[in-house]
C-alpha cells in the first residue's frame, strides 16, 4: 500500500509552504481584507504564476505544465493553510477544469494558455440568488446567441476576464436542462458590482448580463451533469484548502494556549482546552485522510470520485469550521477583535464551506452517489 | 498513490492466505451477518465462551506449527522474525475466517516481549514457548479499584521476607484471568517513595495459593473481566522482572507494545446501519429516504471511512519502514462513540420496537441493542475517552500537563480519596 504522497510531491509542498510562509504573511491578506478596491494580492498572484502553479494541471499543448491533480492538491493545502486571498480556485479548480473537460479545441487554445500564465482570471457564474441552485431558481438565458440575466454571487466575479456562465437556452425545449457558456467579462453587456460578503479576501461579486456575447461550452442541455462533474473535481481541491486552513487554526490555538497564563498556569494545561483541541485534532485527521482519498479517486479518474469527493468535502469544511470556531474561542476576548486572525479564519471557513456548495448539499450527494454504487 | 502491496509484501499474502484457506473456515455472507461474526466475544452467550475457548487453543497450535503464531516474535523464540507490515497483513487476512485469536494477544502482543526484554534467559526458555503455541494463557494485572486512569498509582503491596515477596491487595479489570494459567503483575513496594518510583514488577502462577477470581458481571450479561484477589501471595523474588523499584519502567515495556490496531474495526459501523435504512419504515416511508436520514448517514459515512483511510497512511508509513505517525492514537477514540451514536440512532429508527432485546424471537437483529451495551464499556476499556483526549493533547499537539503534585510527593502523603 502506498496511500501517500510521493516524494517530489512533498518537496513541492513544502517549498510552497515556505514560499508562502514568506510571500503571504497576514500583513499581505489583511491588505486585501482592509482595502475594498484590492479585490485580490497583485504581488502574491504574479508571484505564484512565476513559480508556475497556476500552469500545474494544465497539459502542456496549452502551455501547462501537464503535472497531475495530485501536484495541485498539495498547492491547494498550503494556500489554504496561508489563507492565500487570490483568485487561484476559480479560475484553475473550476474554470480550468471545465476547459479541460468540455472545452472544444478551439476554445482549449484560446483560454488555457492565458490561464495557465496567469494573464487571465476564470470563474464561474452559477446561483442567482439566496437558496441551492435548481431549475425553478436559475433565470439567465441564453436567446439568439446573446446572454441575459444576473448572477449572485459571482466569487472572483471582480477579477475574472471570463466566466463560466450556467444558463436556459432557447434551444432546447426540457424546461430543467441547462447549458454552458464561455462569456468574457469585458464587452459592454456585461457589468460586475463588487458584493460585501462574510469573507471580504476573497471577494465576490453580482454581475449582470444583457444580451451579452457568449459561447457555448460543452453539449447544449447537458449543464447539470457538466457542473456536477467539475464540481466533484473542484471539491477535492477545496478540501485540500480547508484541510489547510483547519491545521493552521489549530496550530494558532495551540500556541496562544501555551503563551496565555491564567490561574497561574498556561491555559493550554487545562483539559477543558486541551480536549477542545485534541477533538480538532481529530476531525482534522479525518479530514485528511478523507482527502487524501478525494485524491486518490481525482487523480486516478476513479469511478469513485463522487463518492470520494464529497466523502472528503463535507469532512473537510466541518473540520475547518470546527477548528477555526474553537481556535476564536480558545482566544477569549481577543478572540473577536478585528486586531487578532482568529475571523479571518473563521470567515474564511464559512466562505469555503459554502463556495460549490453546502454541507448539508454535500451530504445528500454522497449519499445519492452511495445509493447509486449500490444499485449498480 | 495505489493500495496494492509491494512484491514482498504480496508474497506473504499469499503464503497467509494458503495458510488460512486450509486450515479455517472462510466467512461469507451479507455486511450484516459479517457483522455479528465480527462482533466482540461479549456479543456471544456463556455457553460459547467455554467451546471457544477450546477451539482457540487448537487454532494458535496450529497457527505455531506453521510458524504464523507470533508474526513480531524474532525466531529464536518460535515467531515468524516478521515485520509490522506482516503483522498487519496477517490480521487483515485471518479476520475473513471463522477463527478466535483474541485469547492470546495480552499474552503474545504484551507480556511475552515484556519477558523477551526483563525476563531471565531460563525463564525465557521455560514459558515462552508455551505462550506462542496458546498451551499456556498469560493474563496482565495492572489496574485496581483506585488507579484505573492513574495507573501508577496502584495500592497492591509487595513486601519483601527473606528471598520471598508476598504480595496483598486486589486487581481489577484483569481480562482473561478466569482462565489465564500465568500472571504478569505490578505492585508497590515502597510506599514511602515518589509514586512512580515504588513499583515492582513480577511473573506469577495463577494457582499461587492466596490468589482468587472473581469475573465480573458486565452491562452485556456476559464476564470477559475479573476482580482478583491478593491474600498473602507468596512469590519467589526470582520471578521479579526488573530491578526494585524499576516496576513502572517495566510497565512502560508492556504498554508500549499494545497491539497496532491497524486491522478493520470490527462490530457496528456505517455499513451495517446503512444496510438496515434499507428495511426500516419511519413516518414518511423508508428510513433511506427521508433527509434528516441520509444527513447522519453522511456523518458516519465520513467518520468511517476517515478512519479507514486514517489507517492506510499508518500502513504506507509500515510499509516504509516508518514508524506511524500519532494518528493511530485517534482510532479507539472515534470508534466507541461512533458504535454507541450508531447503535442508538438505529434503535431510534427502529421506534417502539427499539428497545427490544430477545435472542429467541428471531423477527428482530439484535446487534444494535447489544452495541448501544458494549460500546459503554468501549468507550472506557483500554484508555477511556478522556484519557487519550489527554494523550493527544500532551503527546501529539505537545500541550503542557496539568501541575501534579503526585510527581514530587511521596505516595503515602498523597490524597486519595473514597475507594470504590
Amino acid at each position: 500500500m502506498n496511500f501517500d504522497f510521493s516524494d517530489d510531491q512533498k518537496l513541492l509542498k513544502d517549498q510552497a509552504r515556505k514560499f508562502l510562509s514568506d510571500k503571504c504573511t497576514r500583513k499581505v491578506v489583511r491588505t486585501v481584507l482592509d482595502n475594498t478596491d484590492s479585490q485580490y494580492s497583485k504581488e502574491l498572484w504574479q508571484e505564484i504564476v512565476a513559480m508556475g502553479w497556476t500552469a500545474t494541471a494544465i497539459p502542456e499543448e496549452y502551455g501547462g505544465l501537464g503535472l497531475g491533480m495530485l501536484e495541485l492538491c498539495v498547492i491547494a493545502e498550503e494556500l489554504g493553510r496561508s489563507l492565500a486571498p487570490i483568485p487561484f480556485s476559480s479560475s484553475i479548480y473550476i474554470f480550468a477544469e471545465f476547459l479541460k473537460a468540455y472545452g472544444s479545441e478551439e476554445q482549449k487554445q484560446k483560454y488555457l494558455p492565458k490561464i495557465a500564465s496567469g494573464e487571465m482570471i476564470g470563474s464561474f457564474a452559477f446561483p442567482e440568488t439566496k437558496g441551492t441552485p435548481r431549475a425553478s431558481n436559475l433565470k439567465a438565458k441564453v436567446e439568439n446567441n446573446k446572454l441575459s440575466g444576473s448572477k449572485l454571487p459571482v466569487n472572483d466575479g471582480m477579477v475574472a476576464d471570463v466566466l463560466i456562465v450556467a444558463a436556459n437556452s432557447d434551444s432546447n425545449q426540457n424546461h430543467n436542462s441547462l447549458s454552458l457558456y464561455v462569456v468574457e467579462t469585458n464587452q459592454d453587456g456585461v457589468e460586475s458590482k463588487l458584493l460585501e460578503t462574510l469573507d471580504p479576501t476573497r471577494p465576490s461579486s453580482q454581475t449582470v448580463f444583457h444580451n451579452a456575447e457568449c459561447d457555448q461550452l460543452g453539449d447544449i442541455g447537458e449543464g447539470w451533469s457538466m457542473i456536477e462533474n467539475i464540481l466533484n473535481r473542484a471539491a477535492v481541491l477545496f478540501a485540500f484548502e480547508q484541510v489547510g486552513g483547519a491545521q493552521t487554526s489549530l496550530d494558532e490555538a495551540k500556541k496562544y494556549s501555551v503563551e496565555r497564563y491564567a490561574f497561574g498556569k498556561p491555559i493550554g494545561s487545562f483539559q477543558a482546552l486541551k480536549h477542545r483541541m485534541a477533538d480538532m485534532y481529530v476531525k482534522n485527521e479525518l479530514a485528511k485522510s478523507n482527502a487524501y482519498y478525494g485524491a486518490w479517486a481525482l487523480s486516478s479518474d476513479s469511478v469513485e470520485l463522487p463518492v470520494a469527493a464529497a466523502g472528503a468535502r463535507v469532512s473537510a469544511s466541518e473540520a475547518f469550521h470546527f477548528a477555526s470556531k474553537e481556535n476564536l474561542q480558545i482566544h477569549g476576548g481577543v478572540g473577536f477583535t478585528w486586531e487578532y486572525d482568529c475571523h479571518l479564519f473563521y470567515r474564511r471557513s464559512k466562505m469555503l464551506s459554502l463556495n460549490i456548495g453546502s454541507i448539508r448539499k454535500w451530504k445528500e450527494n454522497l449519499i445519492s452517489n452511495l445509493e447509486k454504487r449500490n444499485i449498480s | 498513490m495505489d493500495f496494492n502491496d509491494n512484491e514482498k509484501e504480496a508474497k506473504f499474502r499469499s503464503k497467509v492466505r494458503e495458510f488460512l484457506d486450509k486450515n479455517a473456515r472462510k466467512r461469507t455472507g451479507s455486511s450484516s451477518s459479517a457483522a455479528n461474526a465480527a462482533a466482540p466475544e461479549t456479543l456471544q452467550g456463556k455457553a460459547a465462551q467455554v467451546k471457544a475457548l477450546q477451539d482457540a487453543k487448537n487454532w494458535q497450535a496450529k497457527k505455531a506449527e506453521a510458524g504464523l503464531a507470533a508474526i513480531l516474535w524474532p525466531k529464536e523464540y518460535g515467531g515468524f522474525g516478521g515485520t509490522p507490515i506482516e503483522q498487519v497483513i496477517y490480521q487483515q487476512e485471518e479476520l475473513n475466517y471463522f477463527v478466535h485469536s483474541g485469547y492470546f494477544e495480552i499474552g503474545i502482543g504484551m507480556l511475552g516481549p515484556t519477558m523477551m526484554t526483563w525476563g531471565k534467559d531460563e525463564d525465557k526458555i521455560r514459558y515462552l514457548p508455551k505462550m506462542l503455541t496458546g498451551e499456556e494463557i498469560w493474563c496482565q494485572l495492572f489496574s485496581e479499584p483506585s488507579a484505573g486512569s492513574d495507573l501508577a498509582g496502584i495500592k497492591m503491596k509487595a513486601e519483601k521476607d527473606g528471598d520471598e515477596w508476598v504480595l496483598n491487595g486486589q486487581k481489577v479489570w484483569t481480562s482473561g484471568a478466569h482462565f489465564a494459567d500465568y500472571g504478569m503483575i505490578v505492585a508497590r513496594s515502597d510506599p514511602n517513595a515518589v509514586k512512580h518510583k515504588g513499583l515492582t514488577y513480577f511473573f506469577l502462577d495463577m494457582k499461587t495459593p492466596g490468589i482468587e477470581v472473581k469475573p465480573i458481571e458486565q452491562i452485556s450479561g456476559s464476564s470477559n473481566f475479573n476482580e482478583v484477589f491478593f491474600n498473602d501471595v507468596r512469590i519467589p523474588d526470582s520471578q521479579r522482572l526488573g530491578n526494585e523499584g524499576d516496576g513502572w519502567k517495566v510497565s512502560l515495556t508492556t504498554l508500549m507494545n499494545e497491539r497496532l490496531a491497524v486491522g478493520d474495526p470490527a462490530g457496528l459501523d456505517f455499513d451495517e446501519i446503512f444496510e438496515i435504512t434499507r428495511d426500516l419504515e419511519v413516518e414518511d416511508g423508508l428510513a433511506i429516504n427521508n433527509s434528516e436520514v441520509r444527513q447522519k448517514m453522511a456523518d458516519w459515512y465520513v467518520q468511517s471511512r476517515g478512519l479507514k483511510y486514517t489507517k492506510y497512511r499508518s500502513i504506507t508509513a509500515l510499509s516504509k519502514g516508518q514508524t506511524p505517525g500519532p494518528e493511530l492514537s485517534i482510532s479507539k477514540l472515534v470508534t466507541a462513540s461512533k458504535m454507541q451514536d450508531v447503535s442508538s440512532y438505529a434503535l431510534d429508527l427502529m421506534d417502539m420496537g427499539g428497545y427490544v432485546l430477545d435472542e429467541k424471537n428471531p423477527v428482530l437483529n439484535n446487534v444494535f441493542q447489544k452495541g448501544l451495551l458494549f460500546s459503554t464499556a468501549m468507550r472506557i476499556a483500554g484508555g477511556t475517552d478522556e484519557v487519550l483526549r489527554n494523550i493527544i493533547a500532551e503527546r501529539v499537539l505537545g500541550l503542557p500537563q496539568d501541575t501534579r503534585e503526585d510527581k514530587t510527593m511521596p505516595f503515602n502523603k498523597l490524597p486519595s480519596g473514597k475507594t470504590n
